[in-house]
């Protein structure tokens, strides 16, 4: 039965390849977008998702679009709010693809939005490159969904690095065994808690306070107090924006610096440092970027002067590349037909080059070069540890907030 | 059994019928609306069932939900899928029936935040479990399809029904309609209320965990802050609201304009779509009283009244 | 112990901020606002504007957004639920009809204001020092919200327990019809009473706007903890929120600091339903005849 889904499911692209063939005068490939700009999940879709997505077609509208095999296409952005509710992205994905027939869409923004319109990408065959979602099943959702990509990397991959960054700081000894553990309570929080935890024991260090929280909580004091009591030498919290800055605050009122100071969703924002100016020196988090590398430098600028806000050092950059990756599909096979598109993508042996430097999917589709740890030096996020990219910075320990 | 009867069953059963051709003619956007308002006219009605005659608002809907959601996560690998509606209807009534027993004799208001409550505290507690057992998101890859979804959805619609017009005939329905119109008069005419109550909230929790378990394929990724979500509850209730509990078909006449409403206003006003959408709800709180119920029934009045 | 006593009293003036205005308006005004949180985001969002293109302080900044607040809200009730008051033939439907109405004024705001400020975090920094009290060290901005709360809350119960209009005001929240047979204008008083709710909630949000980070779409949050504190400290009674607002934040700082973090809002939950069990009517509550 699946067999027939797929078939009819290309037979349907290349209907509406042909459909759209003989109506090629307009030029214009349609992109579909569906996102929250509404619900839990609107202020980081607000930093990360949007402006990159919104960008991408400026930049490429303003190059005269993308060359196709018979001259140049424009593109046509159509934006949906999703409401961060899975309900409402299915349906508007649905809508995306059956009555705009856009060519082609963006990936929705988080692991949950993603997973739930994944089956419909699927079936109606269009590729879906995920720009912000972190999963460790890359194997099984590329044997369920041909078509999804992952270039923000491993969720396995990140909590390992972080771990091993403090195994480095140990054994150059800047550090010693005690580490503090938090994560929030959802999914991420406990699966990210949950690696870290067993690779930091695995190397002998001793967890001398380890806790959870529920999501939304903003009320940290009881937590930072209960850790310093702990002293530990490096702190690891798995937070999300909210409480990342609540993490933060309590820790400079309570005066907990450990030489380690980790917080993982939004520590990459600009308003991280817009909030805490100085006393972000040293802090680290997830994600980073060679801030050094030209064509970081051009996306940041161009994001800054588009927008008005500068990308989060993280998966605004990410999600810009799956635009990019797209794009340079389409424009190497000369086609908006999406099935040529994905045979294209589905080749792992293309290379991508992007704001990230060169990706290529693996067979499982993962993009297997990625940043993992960041840290905020001289009002800059940088990557300290990374998966096969180049331009990682020295880590620099924590002195205190003041 | 009067001829009415006969006739509304008939009628009944051929529109269910109908609903559940749909996959035949569509299985993309039409039938992804169409899976929405299943879910949600079966939440509903429902919901309705216990809420109409009992005047009860229970904002519980998200709690059971949830927990369906949990029970496929959980045992979908092991357990063949068809077993696992049943569980967590199973665990769904089990669950309202201990609420049920210890905050019914709570009135009005007092009941409404109660329930608002234990959504909250069942996702904590669910949460810190996870946390405790370093249990990871829950990942329900299976071959279920939309359309799958879709005739569960609607089987269990027409068991809703069923029941709910086999209630409204039963001593119990008789008994829940002299409890909402006053439970005083209820108590002295020898009625268990408690009971009945207890009952009737043990049905609509039953499926709403139903409906839960069923879903749960549709968003792949299980994690508390969805399943949960506290926005369902209210979702439901205004669906209710807006269609009417006075009657069983309400609640399907306002899920039915208020998806598409929903609908309408995600496609053509991607910025304002929560801005429209609570326009919308004031509009109808205003010209709709009583929902579309209230709006037949006066309808209906002044028509007889010129017949006379 | 000092540090989970004063943390607990920080928080639980957090709380009084977030609920004592639901209390007037769902005590007095009778309309379960469903669209509270909202407003209290919406306050911290014009404190936000006025700190961040300005530097005027969030606590001047009350001087506006409390008026402002309680306009706004004043015509909300004498324009839209007033008519709901009106035609609503018993307390069930009105009830009804207000959840509806307000929860529709929820999307509503929410929608004007991710479209005027879009949808992205907002926070700044305010008096984030550390001031020590007994060895420990604690927000300023926190401290300064504790203490505004707490000058908010006595000039409330002064003004309801001490003055005509007080004395007017806890007459409609004790028993509207009644109030009107002594000749009280039920109608005047209950928008008075929204309005003055929402100028709080609205203060309540700019105060915490200093430590919180908030999005257009955080207000529910806010919302159902704000619905939580008054009916477990009883409908109509100011002391019974400011009571169970501090119960609510020591506990929570309790459960958070000694037991475990991850349960702060079982616990909370579970205090709740239990009061609720075991006193339907709220601690301060009067028990209905």
């Amino acid at each position: 039965m699946k067999r027939r889904t797929v078939m009819m499911s290309m037979a349907t692209a290349a209907l509406l390849a042909l459909g759209a063939a003989s109506a090629q005068a307009q030029d214009v490939i349609r992109l579909g977008a569906a996102a929250p700009k509404t619900g839990p999940l609107a202020g980081g879709a607000d930093v990360t998702h949007w402006p990159a997505v919104r960008l991408w077609v400026h930049q490429t509208n303003e190059a005269g679009g993308l060359q196709l095999a018979d001259g140049p296409a424009l593109i046509e952005l159509i934006e949906y709010d999703d409401q961060t509710n899975p309900q409402q992205a299915i349906q508007a994905a649905q809508r995306m693809a059956t009555q705009d027939r856009v060519d082609f869409m963006v990936a929705p923004y988080s692991t949950g939005l993603n997973l739930a319109a994944a089956p419909i990408f699927s079936q109606l065959g269009y590729p879906q490159i995920t720009g912000s979602n972190v999963t460790n099943q890359q194997p099984e959702l590329s044997a369920q969904f041909p078509g999804m990509f992952f270039v923000l990397g491993r969720t396995g991959g990140m909590a390992e690095d972080t771990a091993q960054v403090l195994v480095d700081l140990r054994t150059a000894g800047d550090i010693g065994d005690r580490v503090a553990l938090v994560n929030v309570a959802d999914a991420f929080g406990i699966e990210m808690a949950g690696i870290s935890r067993a690779v930091l024991e695995e190397n002998g260090f001793e967890i001398v306070y380890q806790t959870s929280y529920p999501l939304g909580t903003q009320d940290i004091a009881p937590i930072i107090d209960g850790a310093r009591a702990a002293e530990p030498d490096a702190f690891i919290a798995w937070s999300y924006p909210g409480d990342t800055f609540a993490l933060t605050d309590q820790a400079i009122v309570q005066n907990f610096a450990p030489k380690v100071f980790f917080t993982a969703v939004a520590t990459a924002f600009p308003s991280y440092a817009g909030r805490f100016g100085a006393q972000a020196e040293g802090v680290m988090g997830m994600g980073g970027v060679n801030p050094d590398d030209p064509a970081f430098q051009a996306f940041a600028e161009a994001h800054m002067d588009l927008t008005g806000q500068g990308p989060d050092f993280w998966a605004s950059a990410s999600t810009y590349a799956t635009l990019e990756i797209l794009g340079q599909a389409i424009e190497a096979t000369g086609s908006k037909d999406r099935a040529v598109v994905m045979a294209y993508l589905q080749d792992h042996a293309n290379i991508y080059d992007t704001v990230l430097g060169p990706i290529q999917f693996d067979e499982t589709n993962n993009n297997e070069r990625y940043w993992t740890v960041g840290q905020w030096q001289d009002g800059v996020f940088r990557g300290v540890a990374a998966r096969g990219r180049d331009g990682v910075s020295d880590i620099i320990l924590k002195d205190g907030w003041d | 059994m009067s001829a009415t009867d006969v006739r509304n069953l008939g009628l009944a059963a051929l529109a269910l019928g109908i609903a559940a051709l749909l996959p035949l003619y569509d299985t993309g956007y039409i039938l992804s609306i169409a899976t929405t308002m299943a879910m949600f006219t079966v939440l509903a009605t429902s919901w309705a069932l216990f809420s109409g005659p009992t005047h009860y608002i229970s904002l519980a809907t998200a709690a059971f939900f949830g927990l369906g959601t949990f029970v496929t996560g959980l045992g979908f690998q092991t357990l063949p899928f068809w077993t696992l509606p049943l569980i967590a209807a199973g665990l769904g009534a089990i669950l309202a029936a201990l609420v049920g027993m210890v905050t019914l004799r709570l009135s009005g208001v007092y009941f409404v935040i109660f329930t608002l409550g234990l959504a909250e505290l069942v996702r904590q507690i669910v949460t810190w479990v996870q946390n405790r057992t370093g249990q990871r998101g829950m990942y329900v890859l299976t071959s279920i399809t939309e359309r799958d979804i879709y005739w569960q959805l609607i089987g269990l619609a027409a068991v809703v029904f069923l029941a709910g017009w086999l209630i409204a005939r039963s001593r119990l329905g008789f008994a829940l309609r002299i409890i909402g119109n006053d439970e005083t008069v209820a108590k002295h005419a020898g009625i268990n209320t408690a009971l009945a109550k207890v009952l009737l909230f043990m049905v609509s929790g039953a499926v709403a965990a139903c409906v839960g378990a069923m879903l749960a394929p549709r968003y792949i990724y299980i994690e508390p802050s969805t399943a949960f979500a506290p926005l369902l509850s209210f979702q439901v209730v205004i669906m209710a609201l807006l269609g009417g509990t006075g009657r069983l078909w309400g609640p399907l006449a306002g899920v039915i304009p208020f998806t598409l409403l929903w609908e309408f206003i995600s496609r053509n006003a991607p910025n304002q779509t929560l801005l429209l959408l609570g326009l919308a709800f004031l509009l109808i709180v205003y010209v709709l009283p009583g929902g579309f119920v209230g709006l037949y029934e006066r309808v209906q009045r002044r028509y007889r009244m010129e017949g006379r | 112990m000092f540090f989970i006593l004063i943390t607990g009293l920080l928080l639980g003036g957090t709380y009084a901020l977030i609920a004592m205005g639901l209390n007037l308006q769902y005590g007095v005004a009778r309309i379960m606002n469903l669209a509270n949180g909202e407003m209290l985001v919406a306050g911290g969002f014009a404190a936000f504007w006025v700190y961040t293109a300005g530097q005027v302080s969030p606590i001047a900044a009350l001087l506006v957004v409390a008026p402002v607040a309680f306009g706004v809200n004043w015509l909300i009730y004498t324009l839209m639920l007033r008519p709901l008051v009106r035609r609503a033939k018993s307390r069930g439907a009105l009830e009804v009809d207000s959840i509806l109405a307000t929860f529709g004024l929820s999307f509503v705001f929410v929608g004007v204001m991710s479209w005027l400020f879009g949808g992205g975090y907002f926070n700044y920094s305010y008096l984030a020092q550390r001031v020590d009290i007994f060895g420990s060290s604690y927000g300023q901005n926190r401290v300064v919200a504790f203490s505004i709360a707490s000058l908010i809350a006595a000039g409330l119960w002064i003004w309801l327990s001490y003055t005509r209009a007080g004395l007017r005001m806890r007459a409609v929240a004790v028993d509207p019809d009644s109030a009107r047979l002594v000749g009280i204008d039920v109608p005047a008083v209950s928008a008075l009473a929204f309005g003055l709710g929402a100028a709080v909630t609205a203060s309540g949000g700019a105060l915490i706007s200093m430590f919180f980070t908030l999005d257009a779409s955080v207000g529910i949050l806010f919302t159902m903890k704000a619905l939580i504190i008054v009916i477990m400290g009883g409908v109509g009674d100011i002391r019974g929120t400011i009571v169970a607002a501090l119960i609510l934040g020591i506990a929570e700082t309790f459960v958070a600091r000694v037991i475990d973090p991850g349960l702060t809002l079982a616990a909370a939950y579970v205090l709740f339903l239990g009061v609720l069990l075991f006193r339907p009517q709220g601690l301060f509550g009067k028990k209905p005849t």
